[in-house]
């Protein structure tokens, strides 16, 4: 019983992390939502008996993949302050970037 | 969710053929019927023959090795690709490490080094093997570039292209080596078999660590694109 409520918790979860990931608006955010969704996707495929791809998914998937997303999400936030300094030099502040 | 526009209309369109098409798939495998081939069986029955003794890891580098030769080919050639395509990067300014992320990364990168270690040998009989001890060798170069111990690769040297290529050189050496031997390609001989997948495995973690980490150590420093964009 307690296995059964803890898999659809987890099928929900991911299907809602995956959804949220595609629909916020903020870059950001998105990423974050992605690594929890690649570490909920690794509690999967523990869950189905499949430890090598929980390994490879919670290294790759949330990982790597993560660290490279929120590099580049970094660096478009600062291309994105670059332009807007030069159209609007006593423009207002962008909110705190992530590096 | 008022479709103002058709872009909007067009997306809540996508959304509901989509969640439709998700429906009618998890509809449909409530009426597949048993798989007709037995590969768990099939695989337990011949494991003996490849040296290890984790099933997963056989198939990988003894009875679909063909596929993991290929799939390394493609990874070293989209970290060829992604070297070719990067843009010319001046120097950046690179931003003061943060104190604790180096403490951090000072702990963890030795004891990632020990795990990546512990995956690849334990890959020959429980989860592990060469592409998880290589994630986690490529997510300490990522902590250890983040810490700012690791500067941004420029063009890579002799020694690192060696190192990209060493795992698809190794498979390649060992996949031809055996047809010596009048077999055909891949198809080691049942006694030497653990030690070879151990010895391409070997290879394997070091390329494939370093194209991983590679994919992020190629990217230009934090502060580069202030400087081409002001």
């Amino acid at each position: 019983m307690t296995e059964l409520l803890f898999d659809a918790l987890l099928a929900i979860a991911l299907v809602w992390t995956a959804l949220r990931a595609l629909l916020v608006p903020e870059l950001f955010r998105s990423v974050m939502l992605f690594i929890a969704f690649g570490l909920l996707l690794a509690l999967a495929w523990a869950r189905l008996d499949a430890p090598d791809l929980a390994l490879a998914e919670a290294a790759i998937g949330a990982g790597l993949t993560g660290a490279l997303l929120l590099d580049a999400v970094g660096h478009l936030h600062r291309i994105e302050d670059a332009r807007r300094k030069q159209e609007n030099p006593e423009g207002r502040e962008r909110r705190g970037e992530p590096s | 969710m008022i479709p103002g526009s058709i872009k909007r209309a067009g997306r809540v369109l996508a959304l509901g053929l989509s969640l439709g098409l998700a429906l009618l798939l998890g509809w449909a495998m409530f009426d597949l019927p048993p798989a007709e081939i037995r590969l768990p069986e099939q695989v337990a029955a011949r494991l003996a023959e490849t040296g290890v003794s984790h099933p997963v890891t056989a198939v990988l580098l003894d009875f679909r090795s063909y596929d993991t030769l290929l799939e390394v080919g493609v990874l070293l050639l989209a970290v060829i690709g992604v070297l070719a395509t990067r843009a010319e990067v001046r120097d950046g300014v690179e931003p003061a490490p943060e104190p604790v992320l180096l403490a951090l990364a000072r702990v963890t990168v030795p004891l990632m080094v020990v795990v990546a270690g512990y995956l690849l040998w334990a890959g020959a009989h429980r989860p592990g093997g060469a592409f998880q001890a290589g994630a986690v060798l490529a997510a300490s170069g990522v902590l250890l570039r983040l810490a700012g111990r690791l500067p941004a690769w420029a063009t890579p040297g002799f020694t690192m292209r060696l190192g990209l290529a060493v795992g698809l050189l190794i498979f390649l050496i060992v996949a031809a080596g055996v047809m010596v031997g009048g077999v055909t390609l891949l198809d080691y001989p049942s006694d030497l078999a653990g030690g070879l997948i151990l010895l391409i495995e070997a290879g394997l973690a070091v390329s494939i660590g370093l194209t991983l980490a590679g994919l992020f150590l190629s990217a230009p420093a934090p502060g580069a694109n202030r400087e081409d964009a002001s």
